[in-house]
């Protein structure tokens, strides 16, 4: 094979562990405040798109209107889930908080596949499909807005969380949520933010990534996995290693589907998924903090 | 009355029940959707082991299942294996293959074990779908033969019916048994309080890992009892949703309610039958009960039936 056909394959990976650090993203962030893997996290990322192509088709409105309706209505949605649904089984068994997200994430999926159909839909990309070719690799435009955004949208959170008062109060819930509590930060108003910020990272990455992949009301089981997996690649609990993790997955995938067989490229991301917990559950960084029974 | 006798009082209502149904209900479609539910209880009861007593959730059940029954299928079928053999080795697989994942997942702190089942349901489903030569694909595998033990073939609905009620009452005994065991102790300790439960010496990753292994023992035999009924499997019963409908099933019955589940397996099992539009809503009907169950009813239609007949009792006490 050609260097050129593996550069292709390294940038539809990244490409593709954008969306899987984004999706990894949004689960750490509500791990972080509440403790609870957000089953429904697939979903905000299959939302983001579904809403996005309903705006589009639906209301004929243009590409950016569209995107920015799709993640106002799935970020409100994140915070009602929150509201509805957590806030009432919080605090009691992680048995029951489990089931409640998924719950969630298969009404979500229910009410979609029962308004759009099964139909796969696409989504026009947002500046053409012509391909620019550098040294003879081709990259999509798509391919260069979805590295853009994913990386503005890291900083952005980077910036969120380090620098605004509101930011590091969520932190502050995340390392000890008595204490945070006690000097004054109100932890129910965390736990909504946490949703909220979750569901709109998620479905910017839905909407960013549908020109690419398509999308149907069935996405969101994959894409919520392979963001779990991202987020044990990078140590779940840890932001950065989420992101990295989104990547190094993405990569892996594409050339296990490009070199060994397209067939099981879904098969990949959980292959590594059990072998890191049998043999490394803190992480390729091992930088997160697992307790073994 | 002992808690034991009145397992065995409840069991033996039970069997007569089942036993007596097909004197009332003539129409063999409604006796082979009572086989049907019979089967998906038998799993229902299994993965309420595992969520209410070990409080872990499997989201891949509908894996062992499938796994157990093209197993089967396979072997009686393309390699021409005796049906006992070959349902035991199918059995037997789906519970070595749950050992394999539930060791580095259940040493672990937390839900690990959701979300790897969750993937291993679809990897499953990805390998029945893409192994044609040995599964047939998603056009499904056909012309398994029906299930004939010690000479006797299981013919007609009616015996087969018969076949798998009384395997679901074995079930049941077992699991009572089981709850009332040692183990079973030691489970309900592990719910109560992990670390007081470690604390006593009990070796939580072993016993979790155990109820896990019964647990998809108990999807395997349901999946040759299914295959070898039909005479015939397809991916598409071996899917995520299916495996999302045997949570429900057991959140609907009540979870640590072995009874619950059974309730829980015949309602949703049943239902479609009555409900034209099924298919469209079924997804979302699915979410609605998991919601409004664990908010509003977390002890499931089992611990509900139970609580108004406690406070029944203490009115009638009070009188």
């Amino acid at each position: 094979m050609e260097l050129a056909s593996y550069f292709q394959l390294l940038l539809s990976g990244i490409t593709v562990g954008s969306i899987y650090g984004l999706t990894a993203l949004g689960f750490t962030i509500i791990f972080n405040t509440t403790g609870i893997i957000n089953f429904a996290q697939g979903e905000f990322v299959m939302l983001g798109g579904m809403l996005a192509v309903f705006a589009l088709k639906g209301f004929k409105l243009g590409v950016l209107p569209s995107i920015f309706i799709s993640v106002v209505v799935t970020t409100i949605i994140g915070a009602a889930i929150e509201r509805i649904t957590i806030r009432p089984v919080r605090g009691g068994a992680v048995l029951n908080l489990i089931i409640a997200t998924i719950g969630v994430s298969i009404f979500i999926r229910g009410v979609i596949m029962f308004v759009f159909g099964k139909d796969t839909y696409g989504f026009p990309q947002f500046t053409g499909d012509i391909p620019l070719t550098f040294w003879g690799v081709a990259i999509m435009p798509q391919s260069l807005w979805v590295i853009a955004v994913t990386v503005l949208l890291l900083l952005w959170l980077f910036f969120f969380f380090k620098k605004t008062i509101f930011g590091k109060a969520m932190l502050a819930c995340s390392h000890d949520r008595k204490a945070s509590y006690l000097v004054g930060i109100s932890v129910n108003k965390m736990v909504l933010a946490s949703f909220a910020i979750s569901a709109l990272v998620g479905a910017i990455g839905g909407a960013i990534l549908t020109p690419i992949t398509l999308t149907s009301y069935d996405v969101g089981i994959m894409l919520g996995l392979k963001g779990f997996s991202a987020c044990i690649i990078g140590g779940l609990g840890n932001p950065f290693g989420a992101a990295f993790g989104g990547i190094i997955l993405g990569i892996l995938e594409s050339f296990g589907a490009g070199l060994i067989s397209s067939a099981y490229k879904d098969a990949f991301a959980f292959f590594i998924l059990l072998v890191l917990l049998f043999f490394r559950p803190t992480g390729l960084l091992g930088l997160s903090k697992i307790e073994r029974v | 009355m002992s808690g034991f006798k009145k397992d065995g009082l409840s069991v033996f209502c039970f069997v007569l029940l089942l036993l007596a149904v097909p004197f009332f209900l003539t129409n063999v479609y409604y006796i082979n959707t009572l086989t049907l539910s019979a089967i998906h209880a038998i799993i229902a009861v299994g993965l309420n082991l595992l969520m209410g007593y070990a409080g872990q959730v499997s989201l891949g059940h509908a894996a062992f299942y499938g796994i157990a029954a093209y197993t089967s299928a396979i072997l009686t079928t393309t390699y021409g294996l005796p049906i006992p053999l070959g349902m035991v080795i199918g059995i037997l697989l789906s519970g070595f293959i749950a050992y394999i994942i539930g060791i580095p997942t259940l040493k672990l702190k937390g839900h690990y074990l959701a979300m790897a089942t969750l993937g291993f349901g679809v990897i499953v489903y990805i390998f029945f779908n893409e192994t044609i030569e040995l599964t047939g694909g998603p056009s499904g595998f056909r012309g398994v033969p029906r299930l004939a033990l010690f000479g006797f073939t299981f013919e007609s609905d009616l015996s087969y019916y018969y076949l798998t009620s009384l395997t679901l009452a074995f079930i049941i005994v077992l699991s009572l048994n089981l709850i009332n065991s040692r183990i079973g102790r030691a489970l309900k300790a592990i719910h109560t309080s992990e670390t007081a439960a470690q604390v006593f010496g009990i070796p939580i990753a072993k016993y979790k890992l155990f109820v896990f292994v019964i647990s998809a023992l108990y999807a395997g035999l349901a999946g040759v009892l299914y295959v070898h009924n039909l005479s015939f499997v397809a991916p598409s019963s071996f899917g995520f949703n299916f495996s999302v409908e045997l949570v429900t099933m057991v959140v609907l019955g009540g979870m640590a309610r072995i009874w619950g589940s059974v309730i829980g397996a015949f309602f949703l099992t049943i239902l479609p039958e009555f409900l034209r539009f099924f298919e469209n809503i079924e997804i979302m009907l699915y979410g609605a009960i998991l919601i409004v169950f664990i908010i509003f009813m977390p002890e499931g239609i089992a611990g509900s039936i139970v609580k108004i007949f406690a406070a029944w009792r203490a009115r009638k006490s009070d009188v």
